[in-house]
Order: C-alpha cells, then structure tokens, then sequence
C-alpha cells in the first residue's frame, strides 16, 4: 500500500520526468512530503506560479516533452491558467498538476477551492479531477500521453488533498482508457503521392515551416525537401529555428513584420506548401488576400486546421515529419533558378532597415548582436512586443529549435520564466533573454528563483521606457495620441544586485559588444540593461486587417543595413 | 457552399463528469449554434450517445465535427444530415381546454396520432413524438386553443439499416 502522493511521484518518475516548477501551498502539502522521499525528482521552487508553467514551457519546448509544474488549488492554480493558455496556444506538451480541497469539501466553496478542471477546460487538451486514489497512477499515465502526443498540449490533473493522503494497492498502471483519443501521427502514404504533381508542376513553390516542423523534428527533412524543390522556406513566428537562417533559401518570418522578401515570395508563389501551422492571423493577415497566386497545399497533424483559417486546395493530415518521409522521395527535381533568383533580388533590394529617430542607441542594433553572438549552442528566450520581433527578424543561429517564444497568447512576462526552464532542460548551453522593460517588470521577481537554483541566465532587459509596441501602433494609428504606454522604470543594474545578480547598464553603441561579452563571460547569471532609443519603430509592418501586400516599410530616413 | 442548414450530428461520448460541459463549453466558444442537444445512455455501457442539431454552412458544421472529435471523452462524431435516418423528437404540450372544445382537440391529437396524457378540468397534456416539423405543425394548430407549456426534447437520431449510426468513413 502506498500513498496517492507516493504513487503519483513514482509515476512521473516512470513518465521520466526529471523535474517540476512550482510552489507548495495547503492543498499540496502531501504532495511535496512524498516529494522529499523521491530525489530523483528535482524541485524548481519558483516565486508565482505563472512562473511555474512558463518554465515548464521552456522547459518543455527545449526538451520536446511534457514539461511539468505544481502548484496548491485556489489562487495557485488560477495563478497557473495564463501560462496554461499559452502552452495550449503555442502547441507546448505540459502536465499540470494541482491540489484540490479534500473531495467531502468541494461543491461547498471550502477555503482555497476553486473549480480549476471547468476553467481550464478551453485552455487544456484534456483535464482530469481525481477522485480515487486507485486512478492516480491511470490518470498520470494518460496525461503524459495525451500531453506529448499528436499536437502536443498542456494536460491538467486536479488531485484532492485526502486523495493524495489515502492509501492504494493500484501503485501502477500499465492500460489506459483514452476510447476518444487517436492520434493520427502516421500520414496515409496515398494522400501524400496526391500532392506530388502539384508541387512537381510548381513553378513558384514556397514552404511555410511553422512550429510542427520543430515538435515532429523534422528538420533535415526540410532541408533536403526545400533543396530537392528549389523551394525558398519561409516560417512564422514559432517556426523560426526549423531552419538555418544562414541557408541560402531561408526567407526568415512571414506576417505582420514579416520580412518583405517573405512576404513576397508568398504572395508571388504558384504553389505554397504549408507544414505545421495553423495559418495564424498574424501570420497571413487578410485571409481574403492570402497567397492569391498560390495552390495551397497543408501538411498538419491536426485535422481540424485544415480549412479552419486558409481552405487549402489540397491537404494531408499527419506528422510533418512522416509526411515528408514518404514525399521527398517522390519530388522531382526541378530547374527553379529563376525564382530562386526573383527571391534573392528580393532579399537584396528589401533589406531590414533601421528606423532610428535619433542617435540613441537602437534596440534593433542590440538585439542583432545578441542574436549574433548566438552560437549553435545558444538559446534565445524572448517576451512579446517590440524586441520579439526586432529578435525574430535578427535571430540568424543555425541551431535548431534556439528560439523560444510566446506566439499564440503573446503573453508578456513569459521570458525570464521561460528561459529558466529552458536553462534547466540545458546546463551545459548558453540561455539569452531578451526582454523588453514592460514585460520583464511582469515576472521579474523570478530573478530569485535564477539565483537559488544557481542558473547562469543571461538577461537583455531593452529598456525604452514605454510599452513599446502598443506606443507603435499609437503613434502610427492613433495620432500619437500615447495613452499609458510611459513606464516608470525601476533601475534594473541596482535590482540586479538586489537579488545577487550582477549588471550593467549599457547607453552607447560602442559598449554593447562589450557589454556582451563581459555576460558572457561571466559564469553566472548576469543581467544587461540597455537603454534604447525611446521612439524607435519595428518595419516592415503590414496594419491590423490589411494584406501582407500592403507592406508599410520603415521611412525614408531611415537607414539601410 | 456558404448556405446555412440544419446539420444533425451524432456522438458516442464517454459517460463521465463534465462531458457535457465540454461539449456545450466548445459550441459556445468557437462561436457554433446549437439548435438542440438530446443526450441519454446507449446501448455501449460507459458511453452515451448525443444527438447535435446545429445550424451552419458546410464548412463551418465540418470544423465544429472536427473540433468535437478532438475532444478527448468524444469517441467518435458523424454527420449524419445526408444520410437515411430516423430521426424523432418528444413534446409535451399544456393546453387550455373547456368541455366545449375538449372533443375537436382530442380529434387534432387522433390526426397527429399523439396522446393526451393528462386531463384536468380546465387543461389538457398532449404527447406527441415525430420530427421537427410535425411537432411545430401540431404546435401551431393547438396555439389557438391556448398553449401554457410546452417542453421539447430535442431530435434524437439513428440512421437507417444495419450499419452503425457512427461508423465514421475512416
């Protein structure tokens, strides 16, 4: 006989899980008394549970599995639902694990009790609340499977108190009982060699690489897809590390700052063959105006994206990988010099400009060296705004899957959390955050966890002193009418050093190479902060419901790269 | 393609806390209409079968399939709307009846072959099973006479023949 507690640690021990983010609290109390029994099991206490699922995420999107976080019923688990919505947005295997009132108290609004299953249930793939002690063992096995399988998602299970302090003979479960649930991984080879004509006769074909493309890792096969067709590869937001930025056929991000040469090789193409996306409104923009040119053909695992966005003219529902396991073989290889030759004239006449008001330092500048000074073995971790997108549009490592960030739910505050958990999936690699000064106010009391658990997280706080992207869009759409975007920042080199943490502040163009270097160097954490140009705007930008032919580029006094 | 109809599709959920939740929760939020749910036991122990009307054009009613089948208590999910079925809905509806015109309503329930079910001195219940637009006929003759209730099941449906009402095409 065993605790329910006890067989839930010997269970995610058997899912071989190696650690979980969280913190303790009433309901999880006999949780983390078993959990002390079980060391093998490393216990990443965080300071908000928000925290606790984007480190997961990080960890998750890092490792390719279920990344796992803990936290108490109550405000605990309602702390956990924004990091829970951005796993489920962004596609991200989790288990989220939660304590829950004893059950002779729910229903009776006991102290710290909270409905977390019917919350979550939009922003889950699946949840459980566990009743039974002889299910926990079930349960847990389900969730894994359920998490990393298929399009990977975040998987909550709900256990009472009393139910991880009662006693079972069920220590073990070797079935499941998922009748509802069929991952469809393996493409059905005759709906694959329907597609091949189609892309065979392109004469203008281009790929759309989005994050299914990383989860089924299916990176050479990409690459030896887009260099048999002679296919320029373009990818979304989070299909940005399928695909070394240093290939001569990589057209860098789509979308609303896409690159102009991506968007438009896209709305020039004959053919579009789209592999593991879901043709998200920032990515396409008008649908209406979407790749007009373009037969489009959509490779996903989930068969409820085909047509939920873009109706394809044709389809095939399976892991990317699979697919092009059984479609590379059958591409011909094609002559296409002169369209590779229209996109890379394309690459050269509309470069990424600068659009810099003054001569204050330029966040695009920073984040180009540190994307730069990203090696193979170096991770990029970034939060949403105006820095994620000068960092999608710089990033140029080869390393596969270096590049993390909130796509689906843009949540800000996602990237010191995130690159926490990324650290702990990779000791021995470099992690680079690149956060924006809004963003990085929302979570930044994660510092500590950076120090306790003694992770060498190197920090790029851009500091410009407005919530940057919605001054954009103020300034742009709204007459520069700036209504609570000014930010009264705190000095981040003196709360560096608050929680242990060593900083410095770089101003000057010349000092930010150094600057880097010096962090770099430096074997533990080390946070940067640079203080930007206040005014300074992303470009290229395609407006809220224009097309991706409606390109605004950076004015004229900009300056060319 | 755009045309907007009534689609009926049919589902072996798996009997369990929330599954409805889950079902109505996913219409509501990915902005679906539905116009009735009837949902009981089937012949499966640990199953039930619901039977979804829902009104949309093709493309959209083909996403709301989908998106059900994804969720994981959802066994399976046909769209049974092109497909031979029978398909039946249960009504009740309370009536105004005097001694005077309690005779000529009983012979409407005799040409609907439904039941009254209840007489008191000043009302009748009338029961009456068949497809949509029976019921709203039947429903529209008795107005007159003064309907104070009326409770409708909603369809429930099984196709024709011996093949399994969701024996989905793959």
């Amino acid at each position: 006989m065993k605790t329910g507690a006890q067989v839930l640690c010997e269970s995610l021990i058997s899912e071989g899980v190696e650690v979980i983010f969280g913190i303790s609290g009433g309901t999880v109390i006999p949780m983390y008394d078993a959990f002390s029994e079980y060391p093998q099991i490393r216990r990443v206490l965080v300071r908000h549970e928000q925290a606790a699922a984007h480190a997961a995420a990080g960890y998750a999107r890092v490792k390719n599995r279920a990344g796992v976080c803990v936290a108490t019923s109550g405000p605990g688990a309602t702390n956990l639902v924004t990091g829970i919505a951005d796993a489920y947005m962004d596609s991200t295997p989790m288990v989220v694990i939660t304590g829950q009132v004893a059950c002779s108290l729910i229903g009776k609004d006991a102290f710290q009790e909270c409905d977390i299953t019917g919350i979550t249930i939009p922003i889950t793939k699946h949840n459980y609340l566990v009743r039974n002690p002889d299910d926990i063992a079930r349960t847990i096995k389900e969730a894994f499977y359920v998490a990393q399988t298929g399009r990977p998602g975040p998987v909550l299970v709900d256990i009472p108190k009393d139910v991880q302090t009662a006693l079972t003979d069920v220590t073990y479960a070797d079935a499941m009982d998922l009748p509802g649930y069929k991952p469809k991984c393996e493409a059905d080879p005759a709906h694959v060699a329907s597609v091949v004509e189609l892309l065979n006769r392109a004469e203008r074909p281009v790929v759309l690489a989005g994050r299914g493309v990383i989860v089924s890792q299916a990176y050479e096969e990409l690459k030896a897809l887009a260099e048999t067709m002679q296919a320029p590869v373009v990818h979304t937001l989070l299909g940005l590390g399928s695909f070394s930025p240093q290939h001569y056929l990589d057209l860098g991000m789509l979308g609303h700052h896409g690159t102009g040469y991506a968007n438009r090789a896209i709305q020039n193409a004959d053919l579009l063959l789209a592999l593991g996306t879901r043709f998200g409104d920032r990515a396409t923009m008008r649908t209406s105006d979407f790749a007009p040119k373009a037969v489009v053909v959509h490779v996903d695992i989930d068969a409820a994206e085909i047509g939920k966005n873009v109706a394809p003219f044709a389809s095939v529902v399976g892991d990317v990988k699979s697919v092009l396991a059984h479609l590379n073989p059958l591409l011909k290889s094609v002559d296409r010099s002169d369209w590779v030759s229209q996109v890379r004239r394309w690459k050269a006449d509309y470069p990424l400009t600068f659009h810099k008001p003054t001569k204050k330092l330029s966040a695009r500048e920073v984040i180009r060296k540190v994307c730069r000074n990203a090696d193979d073995e170096t991770i990029v971790v970034t939060g949403v705004g105006q820095h994620q997108m000068f960092a999608a549009q710089e990033y140029c490592s080869p390393r596969t899957n270096g590049f993390i960030s909130s796509g689906g739910h843009g949540t800000m505050g996602f990237e010191l959390p995130a690159a926490l958990g990324a650290q702990v999936a990779c000791p021995d690699e470099a992690v680079w955050v690149v956060a924006g000064d809004g963003g990085f106010q929302m979570t930044m009391q994660e510092l500590s966890t950076i120090v306790q658990e003694g992770l060498p997280v190197k920090i790029a706080v851009i500091s410009n002193g407005y919530l940057g992207m919605v001054r954009q869009w103020q300034e742009m759409f709204c007459n520069r009418n700036y209504v609570d975007v000014n930010i009264h920042n705190p000095d981040f080199v003196k709360l560096a050093d608050a929680y242990g943490i060593p900083a410095v502040r770089v101003a000057r163009e010349e000092d930010v190479s150094g600057a880097i270097e010096r962090a770099r160097a430096h074997p533990g954490a080390f946070l940067i902060e640079f203080t930007v140009e206040p005014e300074e705007n992303v470009f290229p930008m395609c407006a809220a419901g224009t097309s991706l032919n409606e390109l605004i580029e950076a004015p004229q006094t900009a300056v060319a790269r | 393609m755009s045309v907007e109809k009534s689609h009926t599709l049919i589902s072996l959920v798996q009997d369990e806390p929330g599954v409805l939740t889950r079902v109505a929760g996913l219409f509501r939020r990915r902005g679906f209409n539905i116009e009735s749910l009837s949902v009981g036991h089937c012949e499966q122990p640990g199953l039930s079968r619901m039977t979804i009307v829902v009104k949309g054009d093709d493309a959209s009613v083909d996403q709301v399939t989908k998106q059900l089948d994804k969720l994981i208590n959802v066994v399976n999910v046909t769209d049974i709307t092109r497909e031979n079925m029978v398909a039946r809905e249960l009504a009740l509806f309370k009536v105004s009846a005097t001694p005077e015109n309690r005779s000529e309503l009983m012979q409407l329930c005799d040409i609907f072959r439904s039941k009254i079910v209840d007489v008191a001195h000043d009302s009748l219940i009338v029961e009456v099973t068949g497809g949509g637009e029976k019921i709203d006929a039947l429903g529209n003759l008795l107005a007159p006479f003064g309907v104070t209730e009326m409770a409708r099941t909603g369809i429930t449906a099984l196709t024709r023949g011996g093949k399994s009402s969701t024996d989905s095409e793959d």
